[in-house]
């Protein structure tokens, strides 16, 4: 009983903490759909330049204020989204960009998983081959021959 | 022998990935090169705290070397900067000033309060050249060429040590 006020308590606060949040952060309005579902995942997308870690769509800092109200204005003005993250870029650096972009120096960010998963799978089926010579080997002529005497005595039943 | 030093892999891999992650403990994420290196200081036209009549705009930065700071009356961390900024330009460096998300007044008061080192102030009250510079907070200083080329970015306080150490040098190497 006193678990469940406990989980029931934390909770209302979770939910509570969220409402107070999302006062932060204004609504905007759109009259299309899709310009407002690529509004937020744009500024889902972008980081907070000052804050560590945090989209400008969560955050309350000033500067995320001045980014969202930027990709607002360069959406109604029928920017692409390619043409919105750049412009951000060009100012605040690739830092904003929550997906870093495939180039000379982010090879090895994009690549070393793909890579470590080649590894891993190549080390799997060195792993099991060799187990599986291994126990093929281990038979001496003597135990084979008893092992066919065996299944022989089996058949012969 | 040599097939048990394979178990050793996973162990390696996770001594270098904690190298990694123990450095980046001690990295600054604000000391971060500006996108604005090497590149022209943006354009802009704007109007000077001092003189609303006044119009300026890129060419202001051009000839000379200047340190562009930007600060507002409402950043507790550029009043502790001015002692620096004033040293600076004691010096002869030359200073222009951004006043950044202020009021007119509250701009003029906070110089006539904290001392003004700077030629000139543009007055940027929505912060719309501090977005072009990508300025995320104040105080940001900005090193420009007399080409108008940004050279060098400070974020955050200048030390009386960052003076001495960073800042004369870089400008010394640029004039």
């Amino acid at each position: 009983m006193a678990v469940m006020r406990f989980l029931a308590l934390g909770l209302a606060l979770l939910l509570g903490g969220g409402l107070a949040w999302a006062g932060a952060i204004e609504t905007r309005e759109f009259d299309d759909p899709v310009l407002e579902q690529r509004y937020h995942s744009l500024t889902a997308s972008l980081r907070c330049p000052l804050c560590q870690n945090q989209a400008i769509d969560d955050s309350d800092a000033p500067v995320s204020a001045d980014m969202r109200e930027r990709v607002y204005r360069l959406l109604l003005d029928g920017r692409a989204d390619i043409e919105i993250l750049n412009h951000m870029t060009e100012r605040f650096g690739d830092y904003v960009l929550y997906n870093p972009r495939l180039e000379g120096r982010t090879y090895l960010l994009w690549g070393l998983p793909v890579a470590l998963l080649g590894v891993g799978g190549l080390l799997v089926v060195l792993v099991v081959r060799a187990r599986r010579n291994a126990s093929a080997q281990r038979l001496s002529a003597a135990e084979r021959e008893r092992l066919d005497a065996l299944i022989n005595r089996e058949r012969s039943q | 022998m040599k097939r048990r030093l394979i178990l050793l892999v996973p162990l390696l891999g996770f001594l270098v990935l904690s190298i990694f992650l123990y450095r980046g403990l001690s990295l600054d994420p604000a000391q971060r090169d500006s996108a604005l290196l090497a590149r022209d200081f943006p354009a802009f036209e704007a109007s000077t705290l001092e003189d609303p009549e006044r119009r300026v705009d890129r060419s202001l930065l051009e000839g000379q070397v200047t340190l562009v700071n930007v600060w507002g009356e409402w950043c507790p961390t550029c009043k502790q900067e001015m002692p620096q900024l004033l040293d600076l330009a004691e010096r002869g460096i030359r200073l222009v000033g951004i006043d950044y998300k202020d009021t007119r007044e509250q701009g003029l008061e906070f110089l006539e309060e904290f001392g003004n080192p700077f030629e000139v102030n543009i007055f940027d009250p929505e912060g719309e050249l501090g977005f072009e510079l990508g300025v995320y907070g104040a105080p940001e200083t900005f090193l420009v060429d007399r080409d108008g080329i940004i050279r060098y970015h400070h974020t955050g306080y200048i030390t009386p040590q960052d003076v001495r150490e960073v800042i004369l040098p870089e400008v010394q190497k640029w004039q």
